[in-house]
């Protein structure tokens, strides 16, 4: 059987596993209860359910109809980009604001297609700049400015 | 005219014209076209990055604000669109087809001067709408049980999948996807934590603010790094001669007039705003033109029809969220999270609890669209320096507004893995064609949907007909399986396809 719509293909399973997954683990987990008095597993096994359904019916179709390809994944921009954000969340109590953003913007500029270091340094100053007046003395947001180890 | 509607306006207009107020609306209308001119940032992502600032702001003022950033983005959407040939903000996709052509041929004040009275003029008639139809549509709201909020709610989910791009079974698909999100943490009614593995960040669900600015803010702007930058064409060259001729006013007023009757309707209805209105109108604007072959080239009526139509809407789409409570589009959902952290409850009974809030926020959207008028025209030239800024600057500048607003919110690491995750969730769901506003408008009414249905089942006693029995409720179930039964039909499926293709 030759995949005709790999975007359904795809589509159509990520729904089957998300429906089967939280449908049978509500059931085994959570009471039903019954239509009058719903359990907290209710609503779940039901949607879960429906959306299983569907996804069968999406998977089926992608070996009928046929379908665009899927267009590449650029993994560089998402795994900086996304890297970045994540690294600056964990690293902002350990580090401060201003180490963060200037690592948050260098990993974000590494991550798109016109990356000079110079214009890289620019922005993050820039940013740290920005973040700094707006955010912790504007607003008054409680972000620690320096490194821990030097408070 | 009724006195108590004179009145009320007269308290909106004392609302709206206090200083701290006209500022907020400023600094929205300006942010709002801001965004709304660079491509890559939206006012969906705007608002969810500035909701938690609201915190420390009056509950009128975030909302005029938060409006004006969203109405405001539909201004400054048609500037890139007709300078640059890139959609500023989406619905202004539409305007690119004529408005560039229109530039292309030296034409670009005049169109962008079209563009922004047609929008005056939408968003004005649009306000009167609002004035007009909020109050009798909030009596009727009072007569509400959970169960016809859970028909209104699956009527709304349901219309939303149809106007969405695309594949009507994978959209339902997505609905119910962002239900079972929606449902994470803990269940109001038995206490049991559902779905949260443990995690203690979870308890209070997944958070609304990191889903958004992942799907929609951190999708976006790592499409647009995909490409090189090459440079964008803008015409400055010429000095831009912003005065439309008489030719061009009158081939505007009917596609204006048309415009704003159907933009009005669009918004109002459950997954509408902008981008449909504008469609729709372009689509009606090329039927009717007794020059067609225009449509493509540089038709004006392809520029003013749309532009009037996606203002309009974006006014009218604040009728249910103002009046049911209940958002018609992700911006209201976002306006409906504004509200709740404020703790206000969304529903008809804000327009008699809260009528200076109620009132002050339609009043101002006057006042936002006439500055937006004013300050749009003479502000061209700035916008245009500011799309000439590469996006290896931009870019990274965009990210850091998007993370610390989303951190800011907790200061909890544990939402920037939320944002990264839905991040990464939305690219996938761009690659595989899965549409995201069925899954976020299901995140937001996912919690409401199941207590309704959960109270509607209780005061019935189990009766599951019940939603056919009470004649409002009925009138929506029977309209949302009319419309499933609609998109079934083969004949409207093909129409379906035809729409959506001509787009792409």
């Amino acid at each position: 059987m030759r995949i005709k719509s790999p975007k359904d293909f795809w589509s159509g399973l990520i729904f089957i596993v998300a429906g089967g997954f939280i449908s049978g683990y509500a059931a085994t987990h959570y009471q039903m209860g019954s239509a009058l008095r719903m359990g907290p597993g209710y609503f779940p096994v039901w949607l879960g359910a429906l959306q299983l359904v569907l996804g069968l019916i999406v998977f089926s179709r992608s070996f009928v109809l046929k379908g665009e390809g899927i267009s590449k994944f650029h993994w560089r921009p998402i795994s900086l980009t996304l890297g970045a954000c994540v690294v600056y969340g964990f690293i902002m109590k350990p580090a401060g604001l201003i180490i963060a953003t200037i690592i948050l913007t260098f990993l974000s500029a590494l991550g798109g297609p016109d990356y000079r270091h110079k214009d890289a340094v620019y922005v993050s100053l820039a940013m740290v700049f920005f973040s700094v007046t707006v955010f912790v003395w504007g607003l008054k947001l409680p972000f620690p400015l320096w490194p821990e180890a030097f408070q | 005219m009724d006195m108590s509607l004179l009145s009320n306006l007269w308290l909106g207009f004392q609302v709206a014209v206090s200083p701290i107020n006209l500022m907020y609306c400023l600094i929205g209308v300006l942010l709002g076209t801001l965004i709304g001119v660079l491509p890559g940032i939206g006012p969906t992502a705007t608002i969810a990055m500035l909701l938690p600032i609201t915190f420390t702001l009056n509950p009128t003022s975030s909302l005029i604000m938060l409006a004006g950033i969203y109405y405001g983005a539909q201004y400054g959407g048609s500037t890139t669109a007709i300078l640059v040939n890139i959609p500023g903000e989406i619905s202004s996709v539409v305007t690119t087809l004529d408005g560039y052509q229109m530039a292309r041929r030296g034409r670009a004040g005049p169109a962008l001067a079209i563009s922004a009275i047609g929008s005056f003029v939408g968003g004005c008639f649009a306000t009167l709408l609002v004035v007009v139809a909020a109050p009798p549509l909030a009596e009727v709201a009072l007569k509400f049980g959970p169960a016809e909020y859970f028909s209104l709610m699956t009527f709304g989910l349901i219309a939303a999948t149809i106007l969405a791009h695309g594949s009507v079974v994978k959209a339902i698909a997505m609905v119910l996807l962002g239900l079972l999100f929606g449902i994470v943490g803990t269940d109001v009614n038995s206490g049991v934590l559902r779905f949260t593995f443990s995690v203690p960040q979870l308890s209070d669900g997944i958070g609304l603010v990191p889903i958004f600015m992942g799907m929609y803010g951190m999708g976006e702007i790592i499409k647009n790094m995909e490409h090189k930058d090459e440079g964008r064409e803008v015409f400055t060259k010429e000095k831009l001669n912003l005065m439309p001729t008489l030719p061009d006013l009158k081939a505007s007023f009917w596609p204006i007039i048309r415009a704003t009757g159907l933009g009005s309707a669009l918004g109002l209805l459950p997954g509408g705003g902008g981008l449909i209105a504008s469609f729709a109108s372009y689509m009606i604007e090329k039927k009717v033109s007794k020059h067609p072959e225009e449509f493509g080239k540089g038709a004006i009526a392809g520029v003013a029809g749309p532009e009037t139509a996606n203002n309009a809407a974006a006014q009218t789409s604040f009728i249910p969220m103002l009046t049911l409570g209940i958002p018609s589009n992700i911006v209201m959902a976002l306006m409906i999270g504004a509200m709740m952290i404020q703790g206000i409850a969304p529903g008809p009974q804000v327009m008699t609890s809260k009528p200076d809030l109620f009132w002050g926020l339609i009043v101002s959207m006057w006042v936002g669209n006439l500055m937006l008028v004013v300050l749009n025209l003479p502000l061209v030239g700035m916008w245009v320096k500011l799309l000439q800024i590469p996006y290896r600057y931009m870019a990274p500048a965009i990210i850091v507004f998007m993370a610390i607003g989303t951190f800011s919110l907790t200061n909890d690491p544990f939402d920037m893995i939320v944002l990264a995750a839905f991040g990464f969730f939305g690219i996938l769901c761009v690659k595989l064609e899965m549409e995201m506003a069925p899954l976020a408008l299901g995140v937001v009414l996912g919690p409401l949907m199941e207590e309704n249905l959960r109270r509607a089942m209780l005061l019935s006693r189990g009766d599951a007909t019940v939603f056919f029995t009470r004649p409002i409720s009925s009138g929506f179930m029977i309209a949302s399986i009319v419309l499933l039964i609609i998109l079934a039909l083969p004949f409207i499926r093909k129409k379906r396809q035809e729409v959506f293709v001509e787009d792409d």
